[in-house]
């Protein structure tokens, strides 16, 4: 194997990463900048973090994000779950065609347009812009990533330990709480993380659906940028990719042990 | 698994079932369709035919800025009187100003030289991972992966302080004596470029790395042994094989890039022009929801094409897992 991973490949490789890693790099070492220029080094200083925590709107905003991205991501992760079910359970029902195009064009659906449409609906029903809208319009988004990211899983499911639990009477409910859920749980976490993580993230899709009073960090970020790049928002950055790096980070830690577990598990069941 | 069947042992078998709960099993069925099923219709699907409707409509003075509103107001004879209202006005408009055709025009060649840049930058990375030695390729994948969790504003942000006059590539470019004067990026397409290429990455990695995972490299073994230079090689057998992975990545990047706003907008600056910024600005700064619905409308349409290619593309990948 090594002989035909050529020098070619390793340069590849590690210029590809250097190219996706050194900005994110670069935006952190700059946020412990002394001087107010981002980019000349004035040595280490961490005012600027110190300064981000009595900067109320940018607290607030945060605050909002945290709350838009949890509960928009549990209730994504409940109906793209579902989505991700009927998908590869149920091959044929009326509608289906339009259902999986339902759940596959917002993931590349430029983001402009499903802001605006989202925003007209809620105009047209009358529902005032603010926390609730941001929530339905992230929901919308982020239950079709979930989708996919579980369905992945379901279609590899090995669909004899479904019939062997059912064989032994027991009932379709306890066969899916039992057995489908363990075993899918891994995806359903990482859907529920990558919800959240768009929800986190997004700037376009709030910024339309948003009213006073639910301004999103995204948005408050991005007006700042607008007016200059500070290291006040480096350091905001920073703080947001290290939330998110530990929250993956425990995620794939805890999903190494569960697996290890369910090999043991597995191993103890075939010994009998 | 052991554990299973010890609980279930001592419940009766499904056959025995009540058929209340056969009956309740089969509701649940239901459910697992329909809630989904109808989340998506109300807040997807409807949507878009209302953005169609206000793309009838003319700008208002009022909250909400476009006439004919068409609720029940005044009645159900109301709602429909409303609909003499409509027109196509607005869609005669866009094709009068020739800034739209531009911008339109303009998002497509950009995303379509963007994917095609991400597909030469990514395919060399992509290779190298399917080739690297199994044990690291776990961490390869996590690493290309990465990158996604973190926001893509900061991503595209991180940008700004790299490519702008005093920033830290003309910085570094000025300390090695490779150029005489900073290198003006900021604010141009080269940097728009720059932005998709870097922000859509692992979109196009992603896909062309499980398909060159896939390839049997015995095949490569053969056709060299058989005195194929390896170049040919490569145009013969290898990207033929990773085809719907090119396909896959390009259609991931190309359709998202074309209505891309933040990119264009934070480094491409007040110059450049493209699709989304402009809906954008008829939007926040014009207020003008119905010349705004018409340009979503029409961008829509230009991507009805690729979206269908990306779902059969989708739709076949699942079968071929099965």
């Amino acid at each position: 194997m090594n002989a035909t991973w050529s020098r070619f490949n390793v340069t590849s490789i590690v210029l590809g990463f250097a190219f996706l890693y050194l900005p994110i790099v670069l935006l952190i070492v700059f946020s412990f900048n002394e001087s107010k220029l981002v980019t000349v080094w004035g040595g280490f200083s961490t005012k600027w973090y110190v300064s981000l925590f009595h900067n109320q709107g940018l607290m607030d905003a945060t605050w909002v994000t945290a709350r838009v991205g949890v509960i928009s991501a549990t209730v994504a992760t409940v109906l793209g779950t579902l989505a991700a079910l009927t998908l590869t359970r149920y091959t044929r029902f009326r509608g289906r065609v339009l259902f999986s195009g339902m759940v596959f064009a917002p993931l590349v659906m430029p983001e402009v347009i499903t802001g605006l449409s989202l925003l007209l609906l809620f105009v047209a029903v009358g529902l005032d812009r603010g926390f609730l809208t941001v929530t339905l319009a992230h929901i919308t988004l982020t239950m079709c990533f979930v989708a996919v990211v579980v369905q992945s899983r379901l279609v590899s499911f090995d669909r004899s330990l479904e019939e062997a639990a059912m064989d032994l009477g027991a009932t379709p409910a306890k066969t899916f709480f039992q057995i489908t859920l363990p075993v899918i749980m891994p995806a359903i976490v990482s859907g529920w993380m990558l919800a959240f993580t768009l929800s986190l993230d997004d700037l376009v899709i709030a910024s339309f659906t948003s009213g006073p009073g639910a301004t999103t960090l995204p948005m408050k970020i991005y007006s700042q940028v607008r007016l200059g790049v500070t290291p006040e928002i480096n350091a905001a950055c920073t703080i947001l990719i290290a939330v998110v790096a530990v929250g993956v980070i425990i995620a794939s830690i805890a999903n190494k042990r569960r697996e290890v577990q369910r090999q043991l598990d597995e191993r103890a069941a075939q010994r009998g | 698994m052991s554990n299973i069947a010890v609980t279930n042992a001592a419940t009766p078998s499904a056959a025995g079932q009540p058929f209340g709960a056969r009956l309740a099993a089969g509701f649940v069925n239901r459910l697992v369709i329909i809630v989904p099923y109808l989340w998506l219709l109300f807040f997807f699907l409807i949507p878009f035919v209302i953005v169609f409707k206000i793309s009838l409509s003319q700008t208002a003075i009022a909250m909400p800025p476009y006439t004919p509103v068409l609720d029940f107001s005044d009645g159900v004879s109301g709602f429909f009187a409303g609909f003499r209202d409509l027109n196509f006005d607005n869609y005669v408009w866009l094709t009068q100003d020739a800034l739209y055709f531009k911008a339109y025009v303009t998002s497509l060649i950009i995303a379509a030289i963007s994917t095609v840049l991400t597909l030469l930058v990514g395919y060399p990375i992509a290779y190298g991972m399917a080739r690297a030695p199994a044990t690291i390729r776990p961490t390869l994948l996590m690493l290309v992966i990465l990158p996604f969790w973190t926001s893509f504003l900061i991503r595209v942000y991180a940008w700004i302080g790299i490519l702008k006059p005093e920033g830290l590539l003309n910085q570094l470019l000025l300390s090695l004596h490779i150029i005489n004067q900073p290198l003006v990026i900021l604010n141009t397409y080269t940097a728009i470029f720059i932005g998709i290429v870097y922000s859509y990455l692992p979109f196009m990695v992603l896909p062309l790395y499980s398909s060159l995972e896939k390839m049997d490299y015995s095949l490569i073994e053969a056709a060299k042994d058989l005195g194929c230079p390896p170049t040919s090689a490569f145009w013969k057998i290898t990207f033929p094989l990773s085809l719907p992975g090119v396909i896959a990545g390009c259609l991931l990047v190309f359709i998202p890039a074309v209505g891309e706003f933040v990119i264009p907008d934070l480094l491409g600056g007040s110059q450049t022009l493209m699709i989304g910024k402009t809906l954008w600005n008829e939007f926040f700064a014009n207020r003008d929801w119905p010349v705004s619905s018409a340009v979503a409308v029409i961008l829509l349409l230009l991507l009805t094409v690729p979206i269908m290619l990306f779902q059969r593309a989708q739709a076949r990948a699942q079968e071929q897992d099965k």
